[in-house]
């Protein structure tokens, strides 16, 4: 079982890497609107369904397809909240929360009636594992993570140098001062929704690229999603590619002593660990 | 005809203790717990096995239905307590999707998706079907009532009172000299526990219990039920599940007129209906339609 170790690592750095891009997502949008978004489930089937759309439908390849899934899940992530959670935020974080399970309920739904319960794949050529010495890797995996660590470069390099990525930080960091500052917090929050769930979307697709789709796509991995966030920080981007990182590893070493099916069961334990030892998460709560 | 309305008022009374549960933890308790459907399978699941492999009867079984559901809801709410809301919130939607994985995976004690079947009821085998019903209904009411009754005396208690000034100002209440860790635990255990015996009782009523059952969906049902009528309040909470049943079962009837739509696309337009309903409440309503009142005769004052 140990001579399988760097091949279990290597699955846990690839897994992490697609965990990542969700879980910025979820923590991002926590970090500026302030409450657990439950409606990542249904954002990641979402986006997952619309690059089989554009995928099998229209016959694009897995890139445009995989910005197809950011633009349709970051809209239904927009107009969803708006209409659904924006009303109830002055409720309270917890009260948008319930709702935001409820709209997942609905989003997932949505899916569902037009698409049906059946398990669906996405139509990519089929390529050979490239072998390292005893170390396998599936050609489109490699594309996957490659994608991934070019959507996180991408996102890291908004919030540095661009106007509405420091906006966010600041709205993140200290909503009353960055008001004082005159900016629009309004307005921060809608490119949050944008973006935030438009990057669910993609993870979602991410994973599906990988396996196959169904309606309860985007509910079996929210569960390392929250891992994920919770491990490194609530709110911290970086903190959520740590996470993720932490989670996708822990999770591909546990076959070491687990049952497979107990996978996602990882994530969970990495919550109860993490709020037990270190509650803030491994870099804190701090935006960026 | 009769004996289908006894099955709705069994499983809307279930659905009662449900709203009760979680109108403690939630209502009274401001604690957010979105992983109900895994005390509810813990308790279905726990008192199943206990009657069913273990041949206990069912009392011990609901016991300890009840019992491990609090035990779960106490730790996870110690687990979180020093932190804001939003971590309980993750924590328990992640129990809820553990209890099932475990539910599907250790097929030699749950039987895995395939579910446990036979579990034993009351008198079952001694029983027409429609006295069964009767009897389920009887017991199910009965249960509600107490619980209901226990809830409302609970409210009305000192220990109640704490509860409600913690709920809107732990720091005030903590200031006040109330151990806030303590209260918050106990209101999370009691509220896991009735959960739990509504698990227990859904078992023991249906016969048959499978992971698929306990979905995050049951969850919006019950918030539906509390938002609908009145969070904090027992007696809404009892109203909201009736009505949320009512409106589930009649849904049935019209599903005749939308014939041209099959299985999956009814179902899925049943569960938007559900999501949109409690959403549009939230918006329009969010003290439900029999908002909480503060009890006592002593205690007058303006509702806020």
């Amino acid at each position: 079982m140990l001579d399988l170790l760097p091949q279990f690592l290597v699955n846990g750095i690839i897994t992490g890497a697609l965990l990542a891009v969700p879980a910025i997502g979820f923590t991002a949008i926590f970090a500026v609107l302030r409450f657990p978004n439950f409606a990542v489930a249904s954002h990641a089937t979402v986006g997952a369904f619309a690059g089989f759309v554009a995928n099998v439908t229209f016959g694009l390849p897995a890139i445009p397809s995989l910005m197809f899934a950011f633009l349709i899940a970051g809209l239904v992530g927009l107009v969803s909240d708006e209409i659904a959670l924006k009303p109830l935020r002055k409720y309270g974080a917890l009260t948008t929360a319930i709702a935001s399970i409820a709209l997942t309920i609905v989003l997932e739904n949505i899916v569902r009636f037009f698409f049906g319960n059946d398990l669906r794949g996405y139509d990519l050529p089929l390529v050979r594992d490239i072998r390292f010495g005893d170390i396998r890797v599936n050609p489109q995996q490699l594309e996957n993570m490659a994608l991934a660590v070019v959507i996180m470069i991408a996102v890291f390099a908004a919030l540095k140098f661009t106007r509405m990525g420091k906006a966010m930080r600041a709205v993140a960091d200290n909503p009353g001062l960055a008001d004082l500052k005159g900016i629009d917090a309004v307005m921060v929050g809608r490119v949050v929704a944008f973006v935030g769930m438009g990057l669910v979307g993609v993870g979602g697709m991410l994973f599906g690229l990988g396996t196959s789709i169904d309606p309860l796509t985007g509910f079996r991995f929210i569960l390392p999603i929250f891992a994920a966030a919770v491990v490194g920080g609530l709110g911290s981007i970086p903190g959520a590619v740590l996470g993720a990182m932490i989670v996708g590893i822990g999770e591909e070493m546990s076959a070491l002593v687990l049952e497979p099916a107990y996978k996602s069961a990882v994530g969970f334990f990495a919550i109860v660990l993490v709020l037990t030892f270190r509650p803030r998460g491994l870099l804190g709560e701090r935006a960026y | 005809m009769l004996s289908w309305l006894f099955s709705v008022a069994t499983f809307a009374g279930i659905y009662a203790l449900l709203a009760l549960g979680i109108n403690v933890i939630w209502g009274m308790g401001g604690m957010i717990n979105l992983g109900m459907a895994g005390f509810f399978a813990l308790g279905a699941y726990a008192s199943a096995l206990a009657t069913g492999a273990g041949a206990l009867p069912i009392p011990i079984g609901l016991a300890l239905a009840a019992g491990l559901a609090a035990l779960a809801g106490g730790l996870l709410c110690r687990l979180t307590l020093r932190l804001r809301g939003d971590y309980l919130a993750i924590v328990t939607l992640g129990f809820s999707e553990l209890i099932r994985l475990i539910a599907a995976n250790e097929i030699w004690m749950t039987n895995g998706s395939d579910g446990i079947s036979g579990i034993p009821g009351p008198w079952r085998a001694e029983l027409s079907p429609f006295q069964f019903n009767m009897l389920s209904c009887a017991l199910v009411t009965l249960a509600v009532l107490i619980v209901w009754a226990m809830t409302e005396r609970l409210r009305r208690s000192p220990w109640g009172r704490a509860l409600r000034a913690i709920r809107d100002d732990d720091t005030a209440a903590a200031v006040a000299g109330k151990p806030i860790t303590r209260f918050k635990v106990q209101a999370f255990a009691l509220g896991a526990a009735i959960l739990g015996l509504a698990g227990a009782f859904y078992a023991h009523y249906t016969s048959y219990i499978a992971p698929d059952i306990f979905r995050p969906l049951i969850t919006i049902y019950i918030f539906l039920a509390l938002t609908a009528g009145g969070t904090g309040n027992s007696t809404g909470a009892v109203v909201g599940a009736i009505a949320v049943v009512a409106v589930l079962e009649g849904s049935r009837f019209l599903e005749g007129w939308v014939s041209v739509l099959g299985g999956v696309e009814k179902a899925a337009l049943r569960e938007i209906v559900i999501g949109v309903a409690l959403i549009a409440i939230m918006q329009l309503r969010p003290r439900g339609l029999l908002p909480e009142t503060p009890p006592g005769p002593f205690l007058k004052r303006k509702d806020t």
